[in-house]
């Protein structure tokens, strides 16, 4: 469908950037522009209005991942357009309001980015269609608060109340995202048209408890229900037009929204009421209670603010549909009066420096246009009659009259509403009572006057739509408040009354009730003042703040039980956890032996096997006699190359043997500088441990190797055994697969080979070592560092040498050899040049720069493949063909060839590129090193 | 012959990881040679082991498989690649910390590290 709903979240998130670049110009003028994409999404919103209301809920949704069912998906149904056209409208009166709250010293083009981010992910919270988009804003409005909440970050409470926010909201969120997660294992689909419609099937799932306690814990801690609520009097150590539009008209609703988003999925049940309403009735309770007592404006609207989303989530809880038209109806009320008395408070801290209310009083004479205004909406909290708190109040209790889920306890749930109700009308007393009149103001900062007179222009709008709401409710309010219960509900709501006066009846009785007992506990506050003042005053910040430290040094010293530093424990760690994961599916193995029959034995194998055990272990039991032990090892990789031959592999033993000769050549270069003894330290527990690991795993390698070795083979190489030679051109398979088949693996291979080199390169250059004057025994090192016979006989080699690797080369693609052999035997040839006459005789003979080298192979070979693009072919194909010389013969060409003498270049490069630099390092060219005793 | 081949390579293991376990740059090297010997038997022997059958076509009568070969052979040549870098590795870390254990400190110091580190918890 083509609307153009996508716009409405993305022209804020689009306005993010505005105050940036905006805030160079005038305050004034950064707010006006600021202003402006939220006003033309606000209009979006308004011209798919009248389509809502016709009952029709619009869609738009684009693919984004659909693996694992998330797509951009976005919807406005009644639900949606109320939230929308709160989030839209009191987010510009709070850009007006914030442009004379915040000081010159404020950065206000931050502010207002960060204020924007926050509408951007609040309205795509209550206009996605998908579960998963939805958590996703959600966690986005989470971290934008943060951003707000510690928009002071000089102050400490700033701080520590941005983090406690979003310790708390953050892990409410990770448990709605299992709660979620589940739902869509379930309905098998994160859409929500999909998950309304199921219902039945998600409630009379085995899972359901689970996804609702989830989904509730994420409810709940973003609406700061009891016991989570402790974060939200925290968080208004952030500027006031942040508690005013994130901490009481929006944010904190989100979660009151999942829950009415989600009422038609998961409510119904015995569960969801007994955890929802009690919740919502303690916190009802608790908020109302604690709020009497807070001598901070804002502490008193902040426990305020707890105590009607409680009345909201009661409501929510009790199940019946009209109680869900009642819910509604209170959120757009309670975000009305409660922004316009947030605004209020900011004003009167803003002009008067105090929001103690020990402080604060008699600023009727001061101040009386806001005073009027703060009354009006503080009675409308209070509920009475002709203003919007009366009437959602009203059926609140008309609501709590008409349950009866708790049995015969039932009668409790209007007892204790009521009870709400007095400590709400005596709150809100106190709003006016103690600020406003009750004497003179004591010790204010500065003399209370009216702020500037556009400072009251939002506080204004939402009086006046508390009274319009009061007055006109059906006329104002009721085709809203009518489609968002629709959507809610997920269906026709029930036949409800907007009308002011129904008659004398009970829950009039509750509301006059609430009345005059809130009056007469607010005249008798100074008793229950010294009846609280009794209680130790816990502050919830402290326990918080212990639960984190205590987590944080159980953290730490775990981290100090595993992390010490110590490499080998972590290697011995590693080797114990891979030996378990390996060792437990061969129990499962039933016979080691398998169906293949085995080869036989033979003299020559078992000499083999013996030296290579002797090898082994002499290494093992000599490793701190280090020339001894590098002579074992050279034995090893001697037998490993004859093992390759024996078993039908002369590419791998050729390749093994040139490998060989150039690591015993590296070794010993290194030998010279690390020290020349290791010392014995370690003690016998740990060479115990290290053997018993070593043996284990060794045990389990062999038995596994054993096992694969005796069963049958099923193997894909049959395809390239037969494609070998009409495909590739070449008879030796194992090259054809590497410069043909496989080629493109193998540039990647020669690619981590120069780059290893690149490295090694590296690490040498201005490496300062500490080079010894003599052997471990005290012997000096000979003069004679180059012999004359091993000059004459190495510098005769060198033809030969390069005749045989380019041989090698060349028969590569039919014969074994190739490449790789052929580079490490040059490279192997020039490496004894360097031993035998020296570096400083070699470098101005042999100009090479074996950087260049590597690149130039890599160059090649990545060209060759590049050749195949010229003929429409896909990278790296192969062509191959036969000519004829006179001479010569019959010879064949192939593309592969070229690919190979890259491979070949860059096999010559990067190995000469380590060895040659170590061995410069022994030379007068070595750069300048200190000299240092070990 | 199949035991035998699996006993060496189960032996390379052991003592390669035993190598590997040791405090000192040096002898972690070799026991990482070692290692790599056993790996790219292992890997080898998932063709299974034939005599006489090297994968030249035309050759033999029967085939050894070429594709583990060709894996293998590239493995012992960036094999060698790593060793170096290891062995460098080594050496600069002796040059830059002054010695050549493994964790970059001597035990003793380790030990007094320890001791520190439980003092200021405290």
């Amino acid at each position: 469908m083509l609307n153009n709903l996508i716009w409405i979240p993305l022209l804020p998130l689009l306005g993010t950037l505005v105050p940036l670049f905006a805030s160079r110009f005038s305050r004034s003028a950064c707010a006006f522009l600021t202003a402006g994409l939220p006003a033309l999404a606000l209009i979006l919103v308004f011209q798919n209005t009248s389509a809502v209301f016709d009952g029709e809920a619009l869609f738009t949704s684009y693919e984004w991942i659909p693996i694992i069912g998330l797509e951009l998906a976005f919807r406005l149904d009644g639900l949606a357009l109320l939230f929308a056209i709160l989030i839209l409208g009191i987010g510009l009166l709070v850009i007006l309001y914030a442009r004379y709250y915040l000081s010159e010293k404020d950065s206000i083009g931050r502010f207002y980015s960060y204020l924007i981010l926050f509408m951007f992910a609040m309205l795509g919270v209550v206009m996605s269609d998908n579960l998963l988009q939805m958590w996703m804003f959600w966690e986005l409005t989470s971290i934008s608060s943060f951003l707000l909440i510690s928009f002071w970050g000089h102050k400490t409470e700033a701080r520590k109340g941005a983090r406690m926010a979003l310790t708390i909201t953050g892990a409410g969120g990770l448990a709605l995202l299992g709660g979620i997660l589940l739902i869509g294992e379930v309905v098998g689909s994160y859409n929500l048209y999909d998950v309304l419609n199921s219902g039945d099937l998600i409630r009379e799932h085995t899972l359901y408890p689970v996804i609702l306690v989830l989904v509730l814990a994420g409810a709940f801690t973003k609406s700061a229900q009891f016991p989570f609520h402790f974060w939200l009097p925290h968080a208004m150590a952030a500027p006031t037009p942040v508690s005013s539009y994130l901490h009481s008209a929006t944010m904190v609703k989100a979660g009151i929204f999942l829950m009415a988003r989600l009422y038609p999925v998961l409510s119904g049940t015995e569960l969801w009421f007994l955890i929802v309403s009690l919740t919502g009735l303690a916190t009802l309770l608790l908020g109302a209670y604690t709020a009497l007592f807070k001598h901070d404006l804002k502490g008193l609207l902040a426990y305020s603010t707890v105590s009607h989303l409680g009345l909201i989530t009661l409501l929510l809880g009790m199940g019946t549909e009209l109680a869900a038209v009642a819910a509604i109806f209170h959120i757009i009320n309670h975000a009305t009066f409660k922004a316009s008395l947030f605004m209020a408070a900011g004003i009167i801290d803003h002009e008067s420096g105090s929001r103690d209310m020990r402080q604060l009083n008699g600023l009727w004479k001061y101040m009386p246009h806001t005073a009027t205004l703060a009354m009006v909406a503080a009675s409308s909290m209070a509920g009475i009659p002709l203003l919007n708190g009366f009437l959602s109040k009203e059926m609140f209790f008309a609501e709590t009259l008409h349950q009866d889920s708790l049995g015969s306890l039932s009668w409790m749930v209007p007892v204790l509403a009521t009870l709400g109700g007095v400590f709400s009308v005596a709150y809100s007393t106190r709003f006016i009572h103690d600020v406003f009149f009750n004497g003179e103001p004591i010790n204010l900062p500065k003399t209370p006057h009216e702020p500037p007179r556009y400072m009251k222009v939002p506080v204004e709008i939402l009086v006046a739509l508390c009274l319009l709401v009061g007055v006109f409710p059906s006329l104002v309010i009721g085709d809203l408040l009518y489609t968002a219960s629709s959507a809610a509900l997920n269906g026709t709501p029930p036949e409800y009354s907007l009308a002011i006066w129904h008659g004398f009846n009970f829950p009039l009785l509750m509301s006059f009730l609430a009345l005059a007992g809130g009056l007469i506990v607010y005249y008798n506050r100074k008793e229950l003042f010294q009846f609280q003042a009794q209680f130790p005053d816990s502050d919830p910040k402290l326990v918080f703040e212990a639960v984190v430290q205590l987590l944080q040094r159980q953290a730490t010293t775990f981290m100090a039980l595993v992390e010490n530093g110590s490499l080998q424990r972590y290697s011995y760690m590693m080797l114990s956890m891979s030996f378990a994961m390996m060792a437990w599916p061969l129990l499962d193995l039933n016979a080691t032996t398998g169906l293949r029959p085995e080869l036989p034995v033979d003299a020559i194998s078992i000499t083999g096997a013996v030296l290579l055990t002797i090898g082994a272990i002499a290494t093992v039991v000599w490793h701190r006699e280090r020339m001894a032990a590098l002579l074992a090892l050279s034995i090893v990789g001697l037998i490993v190359s004859l093992m390759f031959a024996k078993f039908s592999a002369p590419d791998l033993a050729l390749t093994q043997l040139s490998v060989e000769v150039v690591t015993v050549i590296l070794l010993m270069l290194a030998l010279f500088f690390l020290p020349q003894q290791t010392p014995k330290e370690s003690s016998p527990r740990r060479v115990v441990r290290d053997l018993g690991i070593a043996a284990m795993i060794g045990g389990v390698i062999g038995t596994i190797c054993y096992a694969l070795m005796t069963r049958p083979l099923d193997t894909i190489s049959t395809f390239f055994l037969e494609n070998s030679k009409t495909g590739g051109g070449g008879t030796n398979v194992v090259n054809v697969i590497l410069v043909d088949f496989r080629g493109f693996d193998t540039l990647g291979e020669i690619t981590v080979l120069g780059i290893a080199a690149l490295g090694i390169f590296k690490l040498i250059a201005r490496m300062r070592l500490y080079m010894p004057a003599s052997d471990e025994s005290g012997r000096p090192w000979t003069l004679d560092s180059h012999p004359m016979m091993l000059a004459v006989v190495s510098q005769s080699l060198l033809p030969l040498a390069l005749l045989v690797s380019a041989y090698i080369f060349l028969r590569g693609h039919n014969m074994p050899g190739g490449g790789f052999i052929a580079g490490l035997i040059t490279a192997v040839a020039i490496i004894q040049q360097y031993i035998a006459h020296g570096v400083n005789w070699v470098k101005p003979r042999m100009k090479i720069d074996y950087q260049i080298l590597i690149g130039s192979g890599i160059f090649i070979a990545a060209l060759t493949g590049l050749g195949s693009w010229a003929f429409d072919r896909p990278f790296l194909t192969s062509w191959f063909d036969h000519f004829h010389l006179p001479l010569v013969g019959e010879f064949e060409l192939a593309s592969a060839m070229m690919f190979d003498l890259g491979v070949y270049l860059t096999v010559i490069g990067a190995t000469m590129l380590i060895l040659a630099n170590l061995g410069k390092l022994t030379t007068s060219e070595r750069p300048v090193a200190m000299e240092e005793d070990d | 012959m199949e035991g035998i081949y699996a006993f060496c390579v189960g032996l390379l293991t052991a003592c390669g990881i035993f190598l590997a376990l040791r405090g000192r740059t040096f002898p972690v090297v070799i026991g990482l040679t070692l290692l790599s010997y056993a790996v790219n038997l292992f890997l080898f022997a998932s063709g299974r082991l034939k005599v006489n059958a090297a994968a030249v076509l035309g050759q033999s009568e029967q085939y050894s498989d070429p594709l583990p070969q060709a894996l293998v052979l590239t493995a012992i040549v960036i094999g060698f690649a790593m060793t170096a870098f290891v062995v460098i590795l080594a050496m600069r870390s002796r040059a830059d910390l002054g010695n050549d254990h493994v964790d970059g400190r001597l035990p003793n110091v380790q030990a007094q590290a320890r001791l520190r580190n439980r003092k200021l918890r405290k």
